[in-house]
């Protein structure tokens, strides 16, 4: 503990030795550890957004379908399950929340146009959790429950269709007999989101009025479950299936949107190489600043070893002096990243590149996302790539013969 | 009693094409309490005897004793040890670590052995005191002259008391008058702490204060004479 002691005392003096190498390489760490750390919360703040969003605009955490209408999600591919049971079996479930829809692909017409979109059949009161349309900033209303006879759309849809609140349009699909199933519905509301795609693709109706209209009274094409975090499902998953039987399919999220589930686990592993990836850079400056300080100490390294103090000690003593380094980069970095990320939770702007990110699920608010793992992830890298750097200039001044040290010219 | 021994020491160096012999078969005996020059012109071996004798070379042949434990077939780590707890070290320059205060330099080997801070606090203060550096304890090397540094190099050396000090052209870079008294006080210091000392030097006032004088020459001791008879 003494030894450490001594150890510690010359590493610290010595790092101050020469103040201007010293504040140069301190500022390149701080950055580094600031970029990692800024640029992994933007990231993930992107990629959590896209996620919730994702998972927020169709797929709930966990889904039930009949076996085959993942692959053709047409009327005659139901739960075989009525509303009722449905109830009884998720009722007291202790899942966060859940709701039954009808879901199909229909095309709907106004006076100047027509597109194709997916009509949801919904109960408003069940979906408010699980929604991502915000009921309060719909433009006109959203629906006031399973019995509403409006329809709410998207605004792009809206533009697109030349459609207002108020007018009526026609949403036409087909029946279990494989005939057209027809209404007219008066837009009540029309809803935002975060991308243009998706307020073309949805359009939303009372679940009872879709039943009617489709003639499947009491069907359900998907119930969708939300748990606590979307990270972890399996609570919520494992309910659902303790509480059904083979004639439904229950998926997690991610089984259902793989492309979601994909970036959901790339995310942590482009975390780790971006951490890495900037260390390097950082690696060979730390490395050429531990070199200079010891061919710099060459002799004061002979005077050590020849009054007694081990190579191993050496070895020590130049390895604290780059951890002292680290750990004060580290210190200011991560302080830097939390004061810049902290201010910029509210969100930033990033409409002027909307379009290009929309291509990709993201929208143009970007809300930075600072987790604890990030920093700690940044810290460990740092700490130990920077150990193992350390160690072939300390290992080389811990090679020293003591006589031929003392005898550098100096 | 006998502080070192070195029997049939021989050492070659390679320089460009040829083999220099800087130790051609040395033996030699230091009593206890000794205070001994070691004196030969530039390249007469004089200092590769002496890092012999302090385990920091390795003869090619021959065996070194020091208190009567032989050090040439010891490990790095033993050497380094027998280093930190038995032998002081005097060098011609650079002899302290820049970053450390004068006091922190004398106790910088007693803090290695693990000495308690108290007692290596005492020791070093009461040193320098001896050493006639009271009051510049808290001087960094750069802040004091070139005779004040070797005082504190000599302080270092004894503060643990080891058995044998080794100095190597302790007065090379020293005035007269500081030369005089760096001597005066190894002379004190021997008598004081019965300390053995062994000094390379080619400087006639190291010489006329040594007890006894070997001349080298060549690699070889050439002539041993005792000068307390004289």
């Amino acid at each position: 503990m003494r030894l450490f002691g001594v150890l510690l005392q010359l590493a610290w003096r010595n790092l101050w030795r020469n103040h201007r190498r010293t504040i140069v390489m301190l500022s390149a760490v701080s950055v580094g550890v600031w970029a990692m750390i800024f640029m992994t919360a933007l990231t993930r703040g992107m990629v959590d957004q896209m996620i919730v969003d994702g998972i927020k605009t169709l797929p709930g955490h966990v889904q039930m379908h009949d076996p085959e209408y993942l692959d053709d999600p047409s009327i005659n591919n139901l739960i075989s399950m009525s509303d009722d049971e449905l109830e009884q079996k998720f009722k007291d479930s202790g899942i966060k929340a859940w709701a039954s829809r009808v879901k199909v692909p229909a095309v709907i017409t106004s006076e100047r146009d027509s597109r194709g979109v997916t009509l949801l059949g919904i109960d408003p009161v069940a979906e408010r959790d699980l929604m991502f349309v915000d009921y309060e900033e719909v433009e006109g209303r959203f629906l006031n429950d399973a019995n509403d006879k409006g329809i709410v759309i998207g605004r792009k849809l809206s533009e697109t269709l030349e459609t207002e609140i108020g007018k009526r349009v026609v949403v036409m699909s087909q029946d279990p007999d494989n005939d057209i199933a027809d209404r007219g519905f008066r837009v009540v509301g029309i809803y935002s989101a975060s991308t243009g795609a998706v307020e073309e693709a949805y359009v939303f109706v009372g679940k009872l009025t879709a039943q009617k209209m489709l003639g499947i009274e009491g069907g359900t094409s998907e119930v969708v479950f939300v748990g606590d975090d979307y990270r972890n499902v399996d609570s919520v998953y494992e309910s659902v299936v303790a509480a059904v039987d083979s004639t439904v399919v229950v998926n997690r999220w991610y089984d259902v949107d793989t492309y979601l589930g994909t970036m959901m686990n790339v995310m942590d592993g482009f975390v780790l190489v971006w951490v890495v990836v900037i260390f390097l850079a950082l690696s060979f400056g730390l490395v050429n600043t531990l070199l200079m300080a010891v061919f710099e100490r060459v002799r004061e390294i002979g005077l050590m070893l020849a009054l007694g103090m081990k190579p191993a000690s050496i070895l020590g003593q130049i390895i604290i002096e780059s951890m002292l380094l680290l750990a004060l980069g580290l210190a200011i970095g991560d302080l830097l990243a939390i004061a810049s990320i902290l201010p910029l939770t509210g969100g930033i702007d990033i409409s002027f590149v909307g379009e290009g990110m929309e291509m990709f699920g993201a929208a143009s608010v970007l809300y930075p996302k600072l987790y604890s793992n990030d920093i700690v992830l940044a810290n460990v890298v740092v700490l130990v790539l920077g150990f193992l750097a350390s160690l072939s200039p300390a290992w080389r001044a811990s090679r020293y013969e003591p006589v031929e040290a003392l005898a550098k010219v100096g | 009693m006998t502080a070192v021994r070195c029997v049939d020491l021989c050492k070659t160096y390679r320089q460009g094409d040829q083999d220099i012999k800087a130790l051609d078969h040395v033996s030699l005996e230091v009593a206890k309490g000794g205070f001994v020059c070691l004196s030969a012109p530039s390249g007469g071996g004089k200092t590769t005897l002496l890092n012999a004798i302090g385990g920091l070379d390795i003869p090619d042949s021959g065996e070194v004793y020091v208190d009567e434990q032989r050090i040439d077939n010891l490990s790095k780590g033993d050497l380094a040890d027998l280093r930190l707890r038995q032998i002081g070290f005097v060098f011609q320059a650079y002899n302290l670590i820049p970053v450390l205060t004068a006091a922190e330099n004398v106790e910088f080997v007693m803090q290695v052995q693990g000495v308690a801070t108290a007692e290596r606090n005492e020791k070093a203060q009461a040193i320098l005191k001896e050493v006639g550096l009271d009051g510049l304890e808290n001087r960094r090397p750069a802040e004091m002259s070139g005779g004040q540094q070797q005082r504190v190099a000599v302080a270092r050396a004894v503060a643990s008391r080891p058995a044998l000090i080794l100095a190597d052209e302790p007065t090379a870079n020293l005035d007269s008058k500081t030369s005089d008294e760096l001597m005066e006080l190894f002379t004190e210091l021997n008598e004081n702490h019965s300390s053995t000392f062994i000094i390379a030097s080619h400087d006639q006032r190291v010489m006329n204060y040594a007890k006894r004088l070997i001349r080298m020459l060549d690699g070889r001791i050439v002539e041993d004479i005792d000068q307390r008879a004289a």
